[in-house]
């Protein structure tokens, strides 16, 4: 088992170290910079030297590789260098929006769970044709439906016609209703599209005759025999959806206005500013890795075939 | 007189029975008209090929027939009730209680996830038999009947820790947990081993003696019906072409139909064939000398020794079969011969050439000599080329062929394979398993090797078609001189086919020489305790 964990520790920290690499590369090579963005703003009246001066305080002009060296050494330090547009140190942007993405994020994806397994098991228990093939094509319209036109529509509808929401000062948890609902519906989908699937499946299984064979009825049957196993495999489904909840994060704070990564990364892209998008590709890289590798190591705790075998007994 | 008339009434009384799967928009009817009676105590044996109906009214009397089937007439008496126009709610109190069930496959026939324990007590809780602690008990007490070391600890582990054969033994403990009037055995052997299966038959026997159980044997094994079954019924696409008690049908069967099923179960029938073993070439085209396969387990820190020393001589033009049950390595031992798999140690000479020593570009042409046949006839045609581009493939792997001869050789192939024409253009979803497995061989003739190896070749297959294919490859030999390496777990199809043989129990060579020094003097336990586990053998010996 550990060396199977220093295995996957060890392939996380490459993961890392390529994310780190490459969105170093690719935040390199962009044409201008957040310095000129910022400073050579004619109001602010700066002269060529004192321009640069502040180039020099950055050290935006050494070599490309001088700089790789330096910022990957910075980063092993926990130091993540300055954000050019706010002044204050990378962290201390993280830090102070990190918290209200979190809690976005969690509930998004708890919300999106909630309906993939409300919309599979519904799919399978309701006795009308008719409704069930209604409910089974829900997962197909809500992937195609673009984040930012869900959430347009969602403040359309329940703030501006039904009045349920207030836009100006909603309250704290009101505020997260519609952004929670934007964000979960699209991640919902392939949860529900592959639970579905497995539910179909172990409906097959010839465990599921014995155990009808046995005198249990349906509803013991999905419950008791069809869960747990169709779970199974949405768990890695969940895994990889992890990417998919940071990207939705982005747009969701953008269109509902609220402060978070999201936003933090909105106004990083737009002024270029590369330490905080560096910062926030290898924190995202590395929640990835962590979430995936933690769904790794759970699976042997509802897998039984999955645990280490034991000596064989005779 | 009580004892005597409950005797009489049957537990089981099908009468007329149609039943009709959706096809499309229309039903489509599959059982036409099935009557039979299985009285307390007595095993009925539903017999016949795939497609004959005989699971699907074995699945009627439990009231689980799949989604798009249904009853259309006819009536199915339980005690003298007809269930058959009950709800799934009403079955649910007789399913497990009054109808058990044996299934098939004991390895996907266990929820993965769930203790044995709790499968087994999971039948006594639906019926509410006891508390928690009483039901404990009782599981400890079943597992131990049906004949399982340490109920205890059986009852804690998880399916995939349990061998086929103990499942097969948890599977009987959860059908037999509330005494049911009738259990319906679903081919419940036809996965195992031949030693386990006579062990779990002998073992349904004697629960059935115990509880005066009535049992409703299906299977397409006129052997296992012959040996385990007082009544026979002989199904044929969905119509009964013969049913009476099992000594009859079998000494007088009165339907051609019977007739041609028993002329071909290999278990039954007398070897026709005449052995090569003594008068074939001088030739070898396979010599194996002390073969040694080791595997690394436990992350390399051990090894696992597959085939132990393992010798065997195949002249050319003769059958030589490897024998075994699952894991004896025998397909291990395949794999070495066509160099899939480099042995540990020993020495394997196909035709003249050393094939441990072949490799890059003289492996690959080696391995025009000596082809394979597997098992499964669906698995291993790739489903989107069509039957033409399969048996053509070969070809192209190997040197260039010019396409109008590619395309003679292909026909010729299928002419000898006995295929029509118009199969070329079909895909293999549109062919059945024998037209398949013909298919298949015809791939591996297509490059003229001289050694075919077929690894459970004819396993999957129905009896009748089984009887063809194996018609097939004697005929093949004869026209071609091919040497064929027979690799299978059922010494009965051996005993029709094969020379020679090779009898493999855990890696080792338990027995070797013509089929017929084999199967008459046996020289180990092993080999007569396989001998003597081929179902119809009693049967045979009597008739």
């Amino acid at each position: 088992m550990s060396r199977y964990l220093i295995g996957r520790i060890g392939q996380a920290l490459i993961v890392l170290w390529a994310a780190f690499t490459i969105s170093f590369i690719l935040l390199q090579s962009l044409p201008g910079d957040a310095i000129l963005i910022k400073f050579l703003n004619p109001e602010l009246g700066l002269g060529p030297e004192q321009i640069a001066d502040i180039r020099a305080s950055y050290a935006v002009d050494v070599p490309a590789w001088t700089q790789y060296a330096h910022s990957i050494l910075n980063f092993l330090t926990g130091n993540f260098g300055y954000s050019v547009q706010a002044g204050v140190p990378v962290s201390h942007v993280l830090l102070a929006n990190l918290p209200s993405t979190l809690r976005l994020a969690t509930l998004g994806f708890l919300a999106a769970a909630v309906l993939a397994a409300a919309i599979s098991f519904l799919s399978t228990l309701i006795a009308f044709s008719w409704l069930r093939s209604i409910i089974q094509s829900l997962p197909a319209l809500f992937i195609a439906v673009p984040v930012f036109w869900l959430g347009i529509m969602l403040i359309q509808i329940f703030s501006f016609q039904l009045r349920l929401i207030p836009v100006i000062n909603p309250g704290e948890w009101e505020a997260l209703i519609l952004p929670v609902a934007t964000l979960a519906i699209p991640i919902s989908a392939p949860i529900a599209q592959v639970l579905m699937r497995n539910i179909d499946h172990v409906l097959t299984e010839p465990f599921i005759a014995v155990a009808r064979a046995k005198g249990a009825s349906r509803n013991w049957v999905l419950w008791r025999h069809v869960t747990k196993n169709a779970l199974l495999p949405t768990l890695t489904i969940a895994g990889i959806l992890f990417g998919e909840l940071l990207a939705g994060a982005v747009v969701t704070e953008a269109v509902f206005g609220l402060n978070g990564i999201g936003s933090v990364t909105q106004q990083a892209v737009n002024n270029q500013d590369i330490a905080v998008l560096q910062a926030i590709v290898v924190f995202s890289a590395a929640a990835f890795v962590v979430i995936n590798l933690a769904v790794d190591l759970l699976y042997p705790v509802f897998d039984p075939r999955l645990r280490i075998k034991k000596e064989a007994t005779a | 007189m009580t004892a005597a008339k409950a005797m009489d009434r049957p537990v089981l009384e099908i009468d007329n029975l149609v039943i009709a799967y959706k096809d499309q928009d229309a039903f489509h009817s599959v059982v036409h008209g099935v009557s039979f009676a299985v009285r307390p105590g007595e095993v009925v044996a539903l017999v016949g090929e795939s497609g004959s109906g005989k699971t699907t009214t074995a699945q009627a009397v439990i009231g689980l027939l799949a989604e798009n089937g249904r009853l259309e007439s006819g009536a199915i008496r339980l005690n003298g009730t007809d269930i058959s126009k009950w709800s799934q709610k009403q079955l649910d109190t007789i399913r497990g209680s009054k109808i058990s069930l044996i299934p098939q496959d004991p390895t996907s026939s266990l929820n993965p996830v769930k203790t044995i324990g709790e499968q087994v007590g999971e039948i006594l809780k639906i019926h509410g038999r006891g508390d928690k602690k009483a039901i404990e008990a009782r599981v400890t007490e079943l597992l131990a009947r049906v004949g399982l070391s340490h109920p205890e600890l059986r009852a804690r582990q998880y399916p995939h820790e349990l061998s086929g054969g103990m499942r097969q033994r948890v599977l009987i403990a959860i059908a037999i947990a509330l005494e049911p009037a009738l259990i319906i055995a679903d081919e419940p052997t036809s996965a195992l081993d031949v030693t386990v299966q006579k062990r779990i038959l002998d073992l349904i026997d004697d629960l059935r003696r115990e509880f005066n159980t009535a049992v409703l044997l299906v299977t397409h094994d006129l052997g296992v019906a012959a040996d385990r079954a007082n009544h026979l019924v002989v199904l044929q696409g969905g119509r009964i072409q013969e049913r009476g008690p099992t000594a009859e049908v079998l000494s007088a069967p009165r339907s051609p139909y019977t007739r041609k099923l028993l002329a071909d179960a290999p278990s039954l029938a007398k070897p026709q064939r005449v052995s090569k073993a003594n008068t074939g070439s001088d030739e070898y085209a396979i010599v194996v000398e002390n073969l040694v396969q080791d595997f690394p387990v436990k992350n390399g820190r051990e090894t696992f020794r597959a085939v132990d020393g393992v010798s065997f001589r195949v002249r050319k033009g003769t059958t030589h079969a490897i024998v075994g049950e699952s894991g004896s390595g025998k397909t291990t031992t395949a794999r070495n011969v066509v160099a899939f798999q480099k042995p540990t140690s020993g020495r394997i000479v196909v035709d003249g050439a050393d094939v441990t020593a072949l490799r890059g570009e003289n492996l690959r042409q080696f391995r025009r000599k000596i082809q394979l046949v597997y098992q499964n006839p669906f698995g291993s045609l790739d489903p989107l080329q069509s039957i033409f581009q399969i048996i053509e493939e070969p070809l192209l792997n190997f040197g260039r062929i010019a396409r109008e001869d590619r395309t003679r050789k292909v026909h010729d192939i299928l002419e000898r394979v006995g295929l029509p024409e118009s199969t070329l253009t079909r895909k293999p979803r549109a062919l059945s398993g024998g037209q398949r497995q013909r298919v298949a061989i015809a791939r591996a003739l297509v490059l003229d090797p001289q050694v075919l190896v077929l690894d459970e070749a004819v396993s999957a297959l129905d009896v009748t078609v089984q009887a063809q294919i194996l018609g097939l490859l004697d005929e093949l030999q004869q026209k071609l001189g091919l040497t064929y390496l027979f690799i299978s777990h059922d010494l009965a199809v051996v005993r029709q086919i094969a020379d020679t043989v090779s009898v493999l129990h855990d890696g080792r060579q338990v027995d070797s020489g013509t089929v017929e020094d084999v199967f008459l003097r046996p020289g180990s336990d092993y080999t007569r305790e396989l001998i003597d586990a081929i179902p119809g053998t009693k049967t045979f010996a009597l008739a």
